[in-house]
């Protein structure tokens, strides 16, 4: 396996890279329609170079999740050929199939299965073409039956492998055809390498420091550039003076309506060049909301429904009026930031009318698409390469970066480098949507629950039905006015739809004087969903330790499922008497998301997703006055660090007789229910806030 | 502008600059070596971690005056030829990397640390580490890999 260096490939040095082979006789960019990311053909797809090097296209990119190693593996295993003779390119708009973006967990389930079916395609064609090879001398006994071993199929002393299939006219020909519809990759009962623990393959370029992330690409001539933020939220610029920089040696300031930068040869110099010109920017604000006031605000600015949004059972208006007991409760989940280690990052070069951006996005089409629109030029010269990036967890959807860039290169007359600071990170990316959500719901005489009303105001519906057997139900997403400028963030609503569903249907068990396990249970006709939670409780040891009760801990659980994956936590935690902060002592996690294509990968996915989890859990939280963020710093800020660790155990169950399911998302949605309940548990007390606190 | 002689990776490197740029910025912009990360410009994360006379030091805030004279050791500056060091080997062994942009500050944190206390605790190891952020927060698994590291320098030793 070798990793293309996508920081300075073009379409000749990807000939050099991927060997001399069939594929690549078109000069042209291959079209839209063939960047679609169907099916396709498989010349979109695979290359397979003379030198017997299988290199596969993919316009999903990588950022930390795996994908890369996933389909190098999925690839690897129909073509039958070690894994390191499969070569990948993502994420290029010039070379790659778009494939949809990075999002929804979508590579596992969407693109893995088109790389499967192209590489089983191939593997196909090598069967067929080796056996016209050695049917030509004497034909094969009726008993004969080629196997693809090793990359290469052998039959009386003689082998034919990729190398040889690289060079026949069959394989030309096939490559223009759409494929097979009825290609069948390999059960999963006969993997040999999926569904085996396989380290990351590009890991040794990011322990030695030689991987160039998007802040690290370097191209001659280029210059650092800085962009003159408003101060606050609105604010919008009045008047500038950009005289005082463009006197400073190197520096290139523009204008562009409230668009001002500057460009210099290091980062020192076009931030003292900013600098000089934010020292004459006159602004004028607007009031803004603050955080105090958000969860009002959201339910004030509520939009009314266009299209009735809710999802339903019976009549929740009978079902509440007719239950025994009735409760309600309110939530809040505040505004979170990805803060992703890398932040935004791009470098823009110009050249002869044509642009290349080198950006951490996971979204490469549509940055094309919204370069070749802001800057007034066609998008097929626009070139989008995005390098494995720092880590995005949803936040990276766009392009704001590269756009800045691409602006000032132009006006610089060189390659322009454009990081955001920290602070720019903090502020200008979007966040994760705040959540007001409502519920109220009822038991029946035999306490079980009746009905279910569940309203979600600003931040989604993602994960919004209940999984639980309840015959009156009702869902629903309002959408408001947000504050702040929100958009994705991994699992979307399902983190605050699953803090608010889990943490009340505790309430609903104590109510119901139910043990919280047994309570689930008995709503629950979701096989799989019973199976996660019957192991997490099994491993915690949940029946025997509820029974016990050691003063100021606790214990809770929580389940839930999204993406057609299925997962759920026990934990204990300690409560803090003075300051009621929970510390998470343990955490026993078990997830499920059909047949796993690599365990190591998925461990890994599923531990960090429970770790970045406990951060909105248990501190973080945007806090905002007058436009502007006042916690904006990781000393302020804080998110989860190697104290926050806990005892932490993941049992991920794997089912080769179910579809394999994305699993970066999922595995976040349970932590904070759980310490929810585990603080309930511990004080007897509800918690109802994200970050959770134990009230006084 | 001052003439600023730094020891980097064993090399001198003689560099024109303003005295008081972070050291950060130097090694990406004038010296070429990237594997340094820049994550919060404030000490705060840990990503930008070096060794200065074999103490790690965050280079975000440190001036390029300040690390004249002495030795710096960058992330490029660990692997021998074609050998990682047997820390890096460790996180690659254990698979503790995710997105990868905090491993060369988390490495180097763990040089540091391991040559302070080379059988650590996991208190040690925590709290060693506990100002090295990692958003992919793949906690669990760099504690397995400083464990790891541990555990072999142990053998060697």
């Amino acid at each position: 396996m070798s990793i293309v260096n996508q920081s300075a490939v073009n379409r000749r040095e990807f000939l050099e890279i991927a060997g001399a082979g069939l594929l690549i006789v078109a000069t042209a960019p291959w079209s839209d329609a063939q960047r679609g990311g169907g099916a396709g053909t498989l010349e979109t797809r695979l290359h397979i170079g003379e030198d017997g090097f299988i290199t596969v296209l993919s316009g999903k990119i990588e950022e930390g999740q795996g994908a890369l190693t996933e389909l190098a593996m999925a690839a690897a295993e129909e073509l039958r050929v070690p894994l390191d003779r499969v070569r990948m390119v993502m994420g290029d708009t010039d070379q790659t199939p778009a494939d949809g973006g990075t999002a929804g967990s979508g590579t596992t389930p969407r693109t893995a299965p088109l790389v499967r079916r192209a590489a089983a395609t191939a593997r196909d064609l090598l069967l067929a073409s080796a056996g016209r090879q050695f049917g030509q001398q004497s034909p094969l006994g009726a008993n004969v039956r080629l196997e693809v071993i090793d990359g290469a199929v052998q039959y009386a002393g003689k082998k034919y492998g990729y190398a040889d299939l690289a060079h026949s006219p069959e394989l030309a020909a096939a490559y223009k055809e759409a494929l097979p519809a009825n290609i069948t990759v390999t059960p999963a009962k006969d993997w040999q390498l999926l569904g085996k623990p396989q380290v990351r393959l590009d890991i040794r370029e990011l322990v030695t420091g030689a991987h160039r992330f998007p802040s690290d690409i370097v191209r001659p001539g280029m210059l650092y550039g800085c962009v003159l933020r408003a101060p606050s939220y609105g604010a919008t610029l009045g008047g500038v003076d950009l005289s005082e920089a463009q006197k400073m040696p190197g520096v290139t300031a523009v204008q562009d309506g409230d668009f001002v930068a500057c460009s210099a040869p290091t980062t020192f110099a076009a931030r003292k060049a900013l600098a000089a010109i934010s020292a004459t920017a006159q602004w004028k604000t607007v009031e803004q909301p603050s955080s105090d006031e958000l969860f009002g605000y959201l339910k004030q600015h509520a939009k009314p429904q266009e299209r009735p949004q809710a999802q339903g059972r019976g009549s929740v208006e009978k079902g509440l009026a007719e239950s025994r007991t009735r409760l309600k409760a309110s939530y809040q989940v505040p505004y979170v930031q990805h803060a992703p280690m890398e932040p935004r990052a791009a470098v823009a070069e110009w050249q002869d009318g044509r642009l290349t951006v080198w950006t951490g996005t996971s979204n490469p089409a549509s940055v094309r698409q919204q370069l070749a629109e802001t800057l007034g030029v066609a998008q097929d010269r626009v070139r989008v390469l995005v390098p494995h990036f720092g880590g995005g967890f949803g936040g990276k959807h766009t392009g704001e970066a590269a756009t800045e860039a691409a602006r000032l290169a132009r006006e610089a007359g060189h390659p322009v480098a454009v990081r955001w600071t920290r602070a720019e990170e903090f502020m200008w990316a979007y966040f994760r949507p705040a959540a007001l959500i409502e519920v109220e719901a009822g038991l029946d005489a035999g306490n079980a629950i009746s009905a279910w009303d569940f309203t979600n105001y600003n931040s989604g519906a993602a994960a919004l039905d209940t999984p639980y057997r309840i015959p009156n139900t009702r869902a629903r997403f309002v959408a408001s006015d947000p504050p702040l400028r929100q958009s994705s963030y991994r699992v979307l609503a399902a983190t605050a739809n699953n803090f608010a569903r889990e943490a009340f249907t505790d309430e609903l068990a104590e109510a119901a004087g139910k043990d919280p396990l047994e309570f689930r249970l008995s709503h629950l006709d979701n096989e799989r969903m019973r199976n996660v939670l019957n192991a997490a409780a099994q491993r915690f040891g949940w029946v025997e330790r509820r029974k016990k009760r050691r003063p100021g801990t606790g214990i809770g659980l929580a389940c839930g499922t999204e993406k057609n994956s299925v997962v759920a936590a026990c934990c204990e935690v300690e409560v803090d008497r003075v300051s009621g902060a929970p510390r998470l002592i343990e955490v026993v996690q078990a997830f499920e998301c059909g047949a796993i294509l690599n365990p190591a990968n998925l461990r890994s996915q599923v531990e960090g997703a429970i770790m970045m989890g406990v951060g909105p859990a248990l501190r973080e939280e945007i806090l905002f006055q007058d436009g502007k963020l006042t916690n904006a710093r990781f000393a302020t800020y804080r998110v989860p660090r190697f104290r926050d660790l806990p005892k932490l155990d993941v049992i991920l169950l794997d089912r080769k007789d179910l579809e394999s399911a994305g699993a970066g998302e999922t595995p976040i949605i349970v932590i904070a229910p759980a310490i929810a309940n585990a603080v309930f548990h511990a004080t007897g007390k509800p918690v109802h806030t994200m970050p959770i606190r134990a009230s006084g | 502008m001052a003439t600023i002689r730094l020891s980097v990776n064993g090399k001198t490197r003689s560099v024109d600059t303003e005295p008081e740029r972070p050291l950060l910025e130097v090694l990406r912009e004038d010296l070429g070596l990237t594997g340094t990360k820049y994550g919060c410009g404030e000490g705060q994360c840990g990503s930008c971690t070096v060794l200065l006379d074999g103490a790690p030091a965050v280079s975000c805030v440190t001036t390029v005056r300040a690390a004249e004279g002495r030795k710096i050791v960058t992330i490029e500056g660990l692997a021998e030829g074609g050998t990682l060091h047997p820390v890096q080997q460790a996180f690659l062994d254990e698979g503790a990397v995710q997105c990868g942009y905090c491993t060369p500050g988390m490495v180097l944190r763990t040089v540091a640390l391991l040559q302070t206390y080379p059988k650590p605790t996991d208190a040690q190891i925590v709290d060693g580490l506990n100002g090295n952020l990692c958003r992919c927060s793949d906690y669990h698994r760099i504690m397995a890999a400083v464990q790891r590291a541990a555990a072999g320098a142990g053998k060697k030793g």
